[in-house]
């Protein structure tokens, strides 16, 4: 045993690389960011391939855009922002080691996922019906734009799917989050796991701030 | 804290448990990189035998050792392998790993377990790929260029790019690995102007992995969507631009020249202080000379477009940007000679490699500038002056700097000291063998000679043969350390923790080191080079 | 982290805000204003965006280097978005008159 650990009773959660529970807390906060670094440039190449195709396409793009449903898609913002309210909260209780309050927002937090997941299921079932999904099954109620909008609809179920994945991804991070919560492992002293899975909750969140208007709210919607 | 005066340990992270689970599920960065060691290898050669049947059909101007399709074959795995599985992740997770923990006076990287996942993401991808390169290879090109890599290419487009998208995830992750270690784990007193020059260019790479690879990663996706569901980003007849794809591809693959050349730079800087045992010339430009290349290598992408069809407004601006990117790379060379002036020059096997990147970088630097002119690019774009300009830089300047680290640290990785009369062979064949290889294809390209064809009129066989025969010396110049340097390990004389007398704090601990590389957390009061004044824990 | 616990009703003030916000976007997209449709749109996703990393991520309260890390990441898609476009919109122009 070197001389190190003489000096440094066992503090919970503290990982024996780290000299204290302050420099792992930054260390993994700092990570988390970075992380997000490399979400938010892995997203913006799609946005890129968007950008340039809105540019090109404008007429298109706003016909393929106006065959979205923008109830549920506004619904499904509701309920994204107020999932970030309820991990918001979630973090709060954490830092006030609440541990039951804490594992009832992580559950409303994940109901809220749930619920955007199953909207959007529906969302993509109709576009199926209305043989928008691109392939050879692909049919344009306006024919001179069809080729175009095809490109709007790729990026859409791209987009939305790739969203969709990461929604998933962080239902999995919330049920680890759950269970260590439920272990006891969560403490006024150690909650970071909680507050970095925040951190990717409401970065989920931006991205789709993001993609609702830029699919959704093209052009004047005449209804 | 005094220097170890034991030649080797009794306990130390090469024998801290035995087994392949210890092995494969360690969390030791030291352990972690040695497993990338031998990865890295692994594909190094992979990529190198594709060189060597390319190199054999050139040397007659008929294309008739292997087929079109197989040519083509030939040498887009050849560069997927050594691009993305060999000079991406060499110097960063085989010598990153394991230095940057102990330059900094830490325990370990940020986090551990990650960095284990990294090397197994690092395998993974690499399987994937070999595996399309057994059941019919891929013909695109390293480059992928649209419409033909997602429309008409009837080889293995997608688990290649599938490939290549999982390993873009190890190079992210060591990269956040480092990042987050920098900042928040050197050891008490070791500020950031303390830290060695190789840090700085660590850091400088980590930043373009995290900020760059993420769109390569999204590109090969798309790539492989429009593929296998004919989406229509990139094909014009369904309305996409194929220069969008070289856009997206290049805005990463750019930067990611720098990933590749960066990390040497950071191994000269070090090879020069030990090697003439003086304070890097100008440290804090140098430093920020790692960061400017890093900023300043995310702008210039265009310059591999001036033929593909941006427009011509787009064009002047990359190209005056690829000037400016210039600036900092030679600060560096400028300052590297600059200490060894009136240095204690010597000529062990690192210095050697040091002073062979010097060179041949700033001969492939040169020529970049030389592309980067539009009008002189649109002459030679396309033919073998890129290749041999691209080759300079990657195996004149990074194989270099990769085997000078490699010579410089084996002691500390290994305890154990290499054959120098060997050693400093192999570095006198490689540099013969490199410059025979590809100086003369600076000439076929100006010539005219296209790159990606292996038949190619009659004139031009000379050079061809040169370059040929250059290449085979080279492939002797590289198998000679492998087998050196294993002999070392069972054989090779022990090290002790200062061979060559260095200054930094990998010296301060045994060879090879404990797990937790420090007996105790060092405290740090000098400069990253204090060659002048003798502290306690360095050899004078 | 260097615990800066936000009250509950920073938290609930800033969901009502991005609420109307929401509700705002809406509204303007059934109206046509050509261009300014998507500049609204883009401002009031940038406005939600930025109070939801401020807030409900503490950014406000965090380090610099933070900070850093998040102006830098907008930044280099900036870099990525403004030098692509700078090739789109320049490609119909003339050369030199």
């Amino acid at each position: 045993m070197s001389p190190e650990a003489a000096h440094h009773p066992h503090v919970p959660g503290l990982a024996h690389h780290f000299d204290s529970l302050e420099q792992q807390t930054e260390a993994t906060t700092l990570g988390m960011w970075v992380f997000l670094v490399t979400e938010v440039l892995f997203f913006g190449g799609l946005f890129m391939v968007y950008i340039v195709y809105r540019t090109w396409y404008p007429e298109a793009f706003a016909a393929a855009s106006h065959t979205l449903n923008i109830t549920l898609g506004t619904i499904n913002t509701a309920v994204l922002i107020t999932s970030s309210l309820t991990m918001a909260l979630a973090v709060h209780a954490a830092q006030l080691g609440q541990r039951k309050l804490i594992m009832i927002f992580l559950i409303a937090t994940m109901v809220l996922g749930a619920v955007f997941l199953g909207i959007k299921g529906v969302e993509y079932y109709a576009k199926f019906e209305e043989h928008h999904v691109p392939g050879p099954g692909f049919r344009f109620e306006e024919p001179q734009l069809a080729a175009h909008a095809q490109i709007f609809f790729s990026l859409y179920f791209l987009m939305t799917g790739l969203h969709a994945l990461h929604m998933i991804i962080g239902f999995g991070i919330m049920l680890f989050m759950l269970g260590w919560t439920w272990k006891g492992t969560i403490t006024a002293d150690y909650y970071s796991p909680i507050e970095i899975a925040g951190l990717y909750w409401h970065f989920v969140d931006i991205v789709w701030i993001f993609l609702f208007p830029l699919l959704y709210l093209l052009g004047g919607r005449g209804h | 804290m005094a220097t170890s005066t034991v030649l080797i340990p009794p306990r130390h992270y090469l024998n801290d448990g035995y087994g392949i689970a210890s092995w494969l599920l360690t969390r030791d960065h030291k352990r972690i990189a040695l497993l990338y060691l031998a990865s890295v290898t692994l594909f190094f050669f992979v990529g190198g035998a594709m060189a060597v049947l390319i190199r054999l059909d050139l040397a007659t101007p008929a294309g008739d050792l292997v087929t079109d399709e197989t040519y083509n074959k030939l040498f887009t795995m050849h560069g997927v392998m050594m691009v993305f599985f060999f000079l991406i992740p060499a110097i960063p997770s085989v010598l990153g790993n394991f230095l940057v923990p102990i330059m900094i006076g830490a325990k370990d990287l940020a986090f551990p377990k990650l960095n284990l996942f990294s090397w197994y993401i690092y395998v993974v991808g690499g399987l994937f790929t070999l595996y399309a390169l057994v059941t019919g290879g891929v013909d695109t090109g390293w480059t992928f260029y649209t419409p033909f890599s997602t429309v008409s290419s009837t080889t293995n487009v997608v688990p290649t790019a599938l490939g290549i998208f999982i390993t873009g995830f190890s190079s992210i992750l060591t990269g956040l690995n480092f990042i987050v270690t920098i900042h928040r784990m050197r050891a008490p007193g070791m500020t950031w102007f303390r830290m060695p020059l190789f840090l700085w260019s660590t850091y400088a790479t980590s930043l373009i992995a995290v900020l760059g690879t993420p769109v390569i990663a999204i590109t090969v996706l798309l790539v492989a969507a429009e593929r296998l569901f004919h989406f229509g980003f990139f094909d014009p007849r369904l309305g996409g631009d194929p220069v969008l794809f070289q856009h997206l591809f290049w805005f990463y693959s750019h930067p990611a020249v720098y990933i590749m050349v960066l990390p040497a730079m950071g191994v000269v800087s070090e090879l020069v202080a030990a090697g003439c045992r003086k304070p890097v010339f100008g440290y804090s430009f140098v430093a920020f000379a790692s960061l400017a290349i890093a900023v300043l290598g995310f702008l210039v992408w265009g310059h591999h477009m001036f033929v593909a069809g941006e427009s011509v407004y787009s064009a002047l601006i990359f190209s005056i940007l690829s000037f400016l990117v210039a600036i900092p790379s030679a600060v560096k060379v400028f300052n590297w000679t600059a200490t060894m002036y009136k240095g204690a020059v010597s000529w062990e096997t690192p210095m050697l490699y040091a002073y062979g990147f010097i060179g041949l970088f700033t001969i492939g630097g040169l020529t970049g500038l030389f592309l980067a002119a539009v009008g002189l690019d649109v002459h030679v774009t396309d033919t073998y002056f890129i290749v041999a300009h691209f080759h300079y830089i990657m195996v004149g300047g990074t194989i270099m700097g990769y085997l000078g680290g490699l010579h410089y640290w084996w002691p500390k990785i290994s305890g154990r000291l290499y054959n120098e009369g060997l050693a400093k062979l192999s570095a006198g064949i490689i540099f013969v063998g490199f410059n025979l290889t590809f100086f003369p294809q600076f000439v076929l390209g100006y010539l005219g000679m296209p790159r990606r064809y292996h038949a190619y009129p009659p004139d031009f066989q000379v050079l061809n043969v040169l370059s040929s025969a250059g290449a085979s010396i080279l492939g002797v110049g590289y198998l000679v350390p492998m087998v050196y340097l294993m002999w070392s390990l069972r054989y090779g004389r022990l090290a002790g923790s200062n061979p060559w007398g260095a200054v930094g704090l990998e010296w301060t601990t045994t060879s090879p080191p404990p797990t937790e590389n420090f007996a105790e957390t060092p405290i740090v009061t000098w400069d990253a080079y204090d060659y002048h004044a003798p502290v306690e824990g360095h050899v004078a | 982290m260097a615990a800066h616990i936000l009250p509950k009703r920073v938290y609930y003030t800033i969901f009502a805000i991005l609420m109307f916000c929401t509700y705002l976007t809406v509204q303007i997209a059934f109206f046509d204003l050509g261009r300014l449709n998507a500049i609204a749109a883009l401002a009031i996703a940038a406005f939600k965006a930025t109070i939801v990393i401020l807030f409900f991520m503490h950014v406000k309260y965090s380090t610099r280097l933070t900070w850093a890390v998040v102006l830098g990441s907008i930044f280099w898609f900036g870099i990525l978005v403004a030098l692509t476009m700078g090739d789109y919109l320049t490609r119909s122009w003339r050369m030199f008159g």
